[in-house]
């Protein structure tokens, strides 16, 4: 029987460009550039592995986020997944974590899975906590923080480095992955690849679609409420020195003024 | 007075710097109620009522150290069953993040990651979050269910306040379901010797400007004068130069010293982000363009090989 895998993708404000906030305190994704979130990407290139090592295996991208998600689930397609799950719908705007989990648990269900694979955090949000959230939801094992993973003989093992030690763990499938970026380079798409995106399936699905109530998400509905959000005041222009034999030597002089030394 | 429940990180009973700070800052909103799961639940209990732990829930059980996070959620939320606490505080680690997810799943909550700072406000516990890079803060609040919020290290200054601290017996079933990820072993890391990354007061970090694990010495004889731990760029850890368990960023460790020291470091925006809320910045870089000298306090352009062996020097001669 095939494995079926899905792979949770994040769309998300372009990290290197002006990221700032709208008036209602959600996220202005209309000013900056998105891209499928880099930390994803190595969720997609664990889940072709997977894959690759699998007799028959199937891998669905999956996505929640406005109309140009779409753009980090052609890029997933180009890397070589099967097909892909949008779910879009104009109610999500402003959604938070809890709400972001139960959209996804449901559209994992719906989809049907062994597997489902996610980065370790996304690069805007950065809370860490999805994968967590979604075994809790679909209520199965979690194989988290992965720098190493394998799937074999219906069962997930991988290796967890964590701060006091690093562990090997191991899990009956289904079950949630997430995968660190010392999991190895994520594959760049071929010529061949981006050509054969366009050909893919997306399926598009809205909250009807997963009998979820528009009051269950978006900002209405969301557990946890943004009250302010300020642009940090830039740092005043430091003091900047050139070494000419002195460099060393003036720099003690400051941290001693500061007291560090 | 509302009891908020602070989850305690330890190391067999030795309790982390992280957890004094939660203990501060869960003072400010109710008492705070100190959760202990694993063993040597008396000797933490000394350092948790020095800090203002009215009470101390202590549970061991075989499956925390068998299984991966979920029985630690079941007996964390025994703690809440118990004490139907006003708050629920837990360390911003990869595992205080994912049992206060699980816990706020079951308990119909909104969960809060990463805050910096935490004050009572009228509608419940008010958070500070540092998002996009540090380049804004945020203020947030939990408007459904029992707030649960985790917390950055050096967030707070831990304060000693004296209290009670009475360890109670906190009785835990651990769900068949929460059996699921096996821990088959563990490799415990060795101690440098050198404080927690997180922890400590002044970070010296090195990128690939370091150019070769063999140089390393140089950042890390600046660090031993200094008392401070050693970090690095994601660009020296992808060359084998040093531990991953020593990046700085947003796929390291995010770390908030009162100084931190960036040597041959350009400061790419993902390194910002686990480095711009420090007290203090500091550069040796020999490109004058790098964007690094953007956040500094005080910078040399110069190179890493002279600078750093000179400053060490001079912060020998004037410690003594
Ligand atoms: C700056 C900022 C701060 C925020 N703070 C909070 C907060 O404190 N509390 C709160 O409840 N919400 C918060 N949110 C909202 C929250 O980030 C999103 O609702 C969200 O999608 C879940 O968290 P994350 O993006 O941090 O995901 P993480 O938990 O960091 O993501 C881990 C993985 O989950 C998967 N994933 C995450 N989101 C999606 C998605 N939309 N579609 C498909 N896969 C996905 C990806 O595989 C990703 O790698 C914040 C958002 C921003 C932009
Ligand atoms: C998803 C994602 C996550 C990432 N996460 C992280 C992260 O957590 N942490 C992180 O650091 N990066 C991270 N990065 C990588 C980041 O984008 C940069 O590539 C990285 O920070 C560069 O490291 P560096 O500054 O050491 O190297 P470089 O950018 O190559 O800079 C080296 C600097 O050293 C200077 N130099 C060279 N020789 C000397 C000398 N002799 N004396 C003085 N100066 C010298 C040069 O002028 C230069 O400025 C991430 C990237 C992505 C895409």
């Amino acid at each position: 029987m095939s494995l079926r895998i899905v792979v949770c993708v994040k769309y998300v404000p372009d990290a290197t460009g002006d990221r700032h906030f709208a008036e209602d305190l959600t996220v202005d994704r209309d000013d900056v550039d998105g891209l499928l979130s880099e930390l994803d990407e190595y969720a997609v290139e664990q889940a072709l592995q997977i894959k690759e090592a699998a007799d028959d295996a199937e891998i669905t991208v999956l996505t929640v986020g406005p109309e140009d998600a779409n753009d980090a689930l052609r890029k997933a397609l180009s890397m070589g997944a099967d097909k892909a799950v949008h779910v879009e719908d104009d109610d999500l705007h402003g959604t938070d974590a809890l709400g972001t989990s139960l959209v996804l648990a449901k559209a994992i269900e719906k989809t049907g899975y062994d597997l489902v694979v996610c980065g370790m955090a996304s690069t805007d949000g950065t809370m860490g906590v999805l994968p967590a959230l979604l075994a809790e939801r679909l209520n199965v094992p979690q194989v988290t923080q992965l720098s190493e993973v394998s799937v074999d003989g219906g069962k997930v093992t991988g290796r967890r480095d964590g701060d006091t030690a690093s562990e090997q763990l191991e899990a009956a499938l289904p079950a949630v992955v997430s995968v660190t970026d010392q999991s190895g380079e994520a594959r760049y798409p071929s010529f061949k690849g981006i050509m054969a995106a366009k050909k893919k399936p997306v399926e598009s699905l809205d909250l009807e679609d997963l009998e979820i109530e528009a009051d269950e998400v978006g900002l209405e509905g969301a557990w946890t409420k943004v009250e302010d959000a300020a642009e940090r005041p830039a740092r005043t222009a430091g003091t900047i020195v050139k070494d000419e034999g002195e460099g060393g030597k003036q720099l003690a002089e400051f941290l001693a003024g500061q007291k560090f030394i | 007075m509302a009891e908020v429940l602070v989850y305690v990180d330890h190391v067999d009973g030795a309790v982390r710097k992280p957890t004094l700070e939660l203990l501060t800052l869960a003072r400010r909103i109710g008492e705070p109620v100190a959760v202990h799961l694993g063993p040597h639940a008396d000797e933490a209990a000394k350092v948790l009522a020095e800090h203002g732990a009215v009470k101390v829930l202590a549970a061991d059980a075989p499956e925390f150290a068998e299984y991966l996070v979920a029985p630690k959620v079941d007996a964390l939320q025994a703690a809440y069953d118990a004490v139907s606490p006003a708050a629920v505080l837990l360390p911003s680690s990869a595992e205080g993040k994912e049992i206060g997810a699980r816990l706020a799943v079951r308990i119909g909550s909104g969960i809060i990651t990463d805050a910096v700072d935490l004050e009572a406000g009228a509608e419940g516990p008010v958070a500070t979050q540092s998002v996009f890079a540090a380049s804004y803060t945020t203020k947030s609040r939990i408007t459904k269910g029992t707030p649960v919020i985790t917390v950055k290290p050096n967030s707070a200054a831990p304060e000693a306040a004296p209290a009670a601290g009475t360890v109670e017996q906190l009785a835990v079933t651990v769900a068949d379901s929460s059996k699921g990820t096996k821990i088959v072993s563990r490799t415990p890391r060795e101690s440098t010797g050198r404080p927690e990354l997180t922890e400590a007061a002044i970070v010296v970090s090195g990128g690939r400007g370091v150019n070769g694990a063999e140089n390393f010495p140089v950042i890390e004889a600046l660090a031993d004068s200094l008392g401070a731990a050693v970090g690095a760029s994601r660009a020296a850890v992808d060359a084998g130069w040093y531990p991953h368990t020593n990046q700085v960023g947003q796929t390291g460790k995010s770390v908030s010293p009162q100084l931190y020291i960036a040597a041959g470091i350009s400061g790419a925006i993902q390194h910002r982000a686990g480095m711009q809320t420090s007290k203090t910045i500091v550069a040796i870089n020999k490109d004058e363009e790098a964007p690094i000298f953007e956040l500094v306090d005080y910078g040399v352009v110069g190179d890493l090989f002279d600078v750093v062996p000179a400053l060490t020097d001079e912060v020998k001669t004037r410690k003594g």
